[in-house]
């Protein structure tokens, strides 16, 4: 992979660390209400699948996805202030967190009831189909809602049709609060796949060069073949399932294992108080937050210095996000009939 | 052109010409290509334009209704076709949490020109399962549209013109009226796809019904009249939004109002206009503004329980008669 590619990465899964600790920080302060589902320890599969995308493909996510929109482009200002509920954010203030949309980006929205997204993403594949486009949908879900009944209808209604469609399972082993083993009889997710004839994937999610490549692979496979692909990327998330979730359900031994094969580099490490120092990383061996940064330096992309550079520009940006979004205006009523009705167009329904 | 039509004739008639005029239509559900729907409003599509746009589906009416969500946020104009509104339980999250909401919450970002049609209402004995009419739960949902053709001639505009809107509209179908026949015009310009009509012309009291009921209420006014009442009798052919203007301009004439639903009677589409002409007509209200409903109760499958659990036209002249009370007598 060529050096900028990789810098492009490292930076993606920099910035959406440092949104998330951020946007933890502003939900204390207030700023942030509602429902907050964040990121942190899932950056490589957000970064590795989306950079290995193309523009004219589709990207259908769930609840957890800022950081998907941030590595799909959206600036981190259209997302931050979306979090703050203002007229600036991506959906106008309307969405929130969990109801991302960027019609331009074909950043096809985030949303709120685990197992939506399938039936979303075939709809897109189903039109691409009809069209005969060279495109894809990815569709994003959580290792919970593959025992949702859209799983498997639209599993189905995908290989039957052959509709270009990834369906990628971010597998951080907890619907909620519920450990995969007490929530799925079969807990490799991607066997479940064959049920349907679609070929499937399990990939480390901690490594973000291998979730590039099997997503760059499977899209290929896509576009030459035509039908759907499925990816399973094992990995973790640090926090609870939302701010209102602690998380006390895992044990720390295993929050903590998860946290020694931290996608990141150490760059974003300062701000993250709660998570293990490096000297007790360095303790518990080899770390996977240096995989990037040392397999990066080794092939001589990356300068030691770089990494305090990337970090000072992430953390400018979301200041900048921040500072946007506090000086952005709250949208009005008169805005949220303006949306409800924007596809009204020339028809006049009845005055009330 | 004004042609015999029966009213699923009329359906297959609206989506053919729709089809034919727009590639981006098409046409989704159980059984609707190679068998030609379950109640024929798809017949011969499948032949002429192709499994694709006439995409038989498994029985998965969540996804394959959600499909046609994700297909019209990027400008195709799925037409989703339920095979009854009992199954469309379990497309609700598609329909209620999809639909309805993604133009919304995108902040207006995305057009949804989905319709979904959806045979229902009590047909022959056919049970609690397939003998519901849930239109106040439709109506409950902001960002939906509800329509409610009665005949075939609205059933080939409000169709046509559901196809039409970027807005998603529920098309709800009554089972017993597929094979009622009448007059449609394919050439006139149809009234807003929203406003009511008015369909037989009193001073007396306002028969308000809509789909089936609004053919009840124009038999129930014709037996009135033999008494020397004139009854108005308003088919509202929409139920989100509903023509409140044409509603509260009768009943202001007349004075009273008697809504007519297939609807069970608790917070039925009827508890709705009963409460918003109470609003909206209070002063020139000559007596309280009164409801036949369906009783609130499973529809039985025995048939004679069936009929007695929803309005019947004799219902309807006994509830005209005692609104009018005093008056009536006075007649008589």
């Amino acid at each position: 992979m060529e050096r900028e590619k990789m810098h492009r990465l490292l930076r993606d899964m920099m910035l959406s660390r440092v949104f998330e600790e951020r946007a933890a920080e502003e939900y204390q302060k207030g700023n942030i209400v509602g429902f907050l589902h964040l990121y942190p320890g899932e950056e490589a599969v957000a970064a590795g699948v989306i950079n290995a995308a193309g523009p004219s493909d589709y990207i259908v996510s769930t609840y957890r996805e800022h950081a998907h929109a941030l590595v799909r482009g959206v600036p981190p200002r259209a997302v931050m202030a979306e979090l703050f509920g203002r007229a600036t954010g991506m959906s106008g203030g309307m969405g929130g967190s969990m109801h991302m949309f960027d019609r331009e980006r074909r950043f096809m929205g985030g949303y709120g009831i685990v197992g939506e997204t399938y039936p979303i993403a075939i709809g897109i594949g189903y039109a691409i189909a009809l069209r005969a486009l060279p495109e894809s949908v990815i569709c994003f879900f959580g290792d919970g809602a593959v025992n949702q009944g859209t799983f498997h209808e639209s599993l189905n209604m995908a290989a039957l049709w052959r509709l270009p469609v990834l369906f990628v399972c971010e597998n951080n082993h907890y619907a909620i609060g519920t450990d995969i083993h007490r929530h799925s009889a079969v807990p490799e997710v991607y066997k479940r796949a064959a049920a349907y004839n679609i070929p499937a994937e399990k990939i480390d999610g901690m490594d973000v060069l291998k979730v590039y490549d099997a997503t760059r692979h499977a899209l290929d496979r896509i576009r030459r073949a035509g039908g759907p692909q499925f990816l399973e990327f094992e990995t973790y998330r640090y926090r609870g399932h939302s701010m209102a979730d602690p998380g006390a359900y895992r044990p720390p031994v295993e929050v903590k294992a998860y946290q020694v094969i931290d996608p990141l580099t150490i760059g974003a490490r300062e701000i993250e108080f709660r998570y293990p120092t490096p000297a007790e990383l360095a303790a518990v061996g080899p770390d996977n937050i240096a995989r990037l940064t040392e397999h990066m330096i080794s092939v001589g992309h990356l300068e030691e210095e770089e990494v305090a550079q990337i970090r000072k520009e992430v953390e400018a940006a979301v200041e900048d996000a921040v500072q946007f979004s506090l000086a952005s205006p709250q949208p009005t009523m008169a805005d949220a009939w303006q949306h409800l009705n924007s596809n009204r167009r020339h028809e006049q329904l009845l005055q009330a | 052109m004004t042609q015999e039509l029966l009213y699923w004739q009329a359906l297959n008639r609206a989506l053919d010409v729709e089809m034919a005029a727009d590639e981006s239509v098409f046409v989704l559900g159980e059984d609707v290509g190679l068998y030609g729907g379950s109640y024929r409003v798809t017949e011969g599509l499948y032949a002429k334009y192709g499994e694709a746009r006439v995409r038989d589906t498994p029985i998965s009416e969540n996804s394959f209704t959600g499909l046609g969500v994700g297909a019209a946020m990027v400008g195709m104009r799925p037409v989703v076709e339920i095979m009854t509104i009992n199954f469309a339980m379990l497309a609700l999250d598609s329909i209620v949490n999809g639909a309805a909401k993604i133009p919304f919450m995108s902040g207006g970002q995305f057009p949804m020109p989905l319709v979904i049609r959806v045979p229902g209402g009590v047909a022959r004995q056919l049970a609690a399962q397939h003998a519901q009419r849930l239109e106040s739960m439709f109506m409950n949902v902001p960002g939906l549209r509800v329509a409610v053709p009665s005949t075939p001639q609205d059933a080939y505009w409000q169709l046509r013109q559901a196809i039409a809107s970027d807005e998603p509209v529920v098309l709800l179908e009554h089972e017993v009226l597929y094979f009622t026949k009448g007059p449609v015009d394919t050439m006139a310009e149809p009234p807003p796809m929203h406003q009511a009509a008015i369909r037989r012309a009193g001073k007396d009291l306002t028969l308000i019904g809509y789909s089936r009921t609004a053919l009840q209420a124009q038999e129930a006014a014709a037996e009135l009249a033999r008494d020397g009442i004139e009854a108005e009798v308003i088919d509202l052919r929409s139920l989100n939004p509903i023509d409140w203007k044409t509603l509260s301009d009768s009943v202001n004439r007349t004075h009273r109002a008697l809504v007519i639903e297939e609807d069970c009677r608790h917070a039925g589409a009827g508890a709705e206009i009963a409460a918003s002409l109470a609003e909206r007509c209070f002063f020139s209200l000559d007596a309280p503004v009164q409801r036949v409903a369906a009783l609130d109760i499973p529809t039985p499958y025995n048939g004679a329980l069936e009929a007695a659990s929803i309005p019947r036209v004799a219902d309807i002249t006994a509830a005209a008669r005692a609104l009018l009370g005093p008056r009536e007598k006075a007649a008589a």
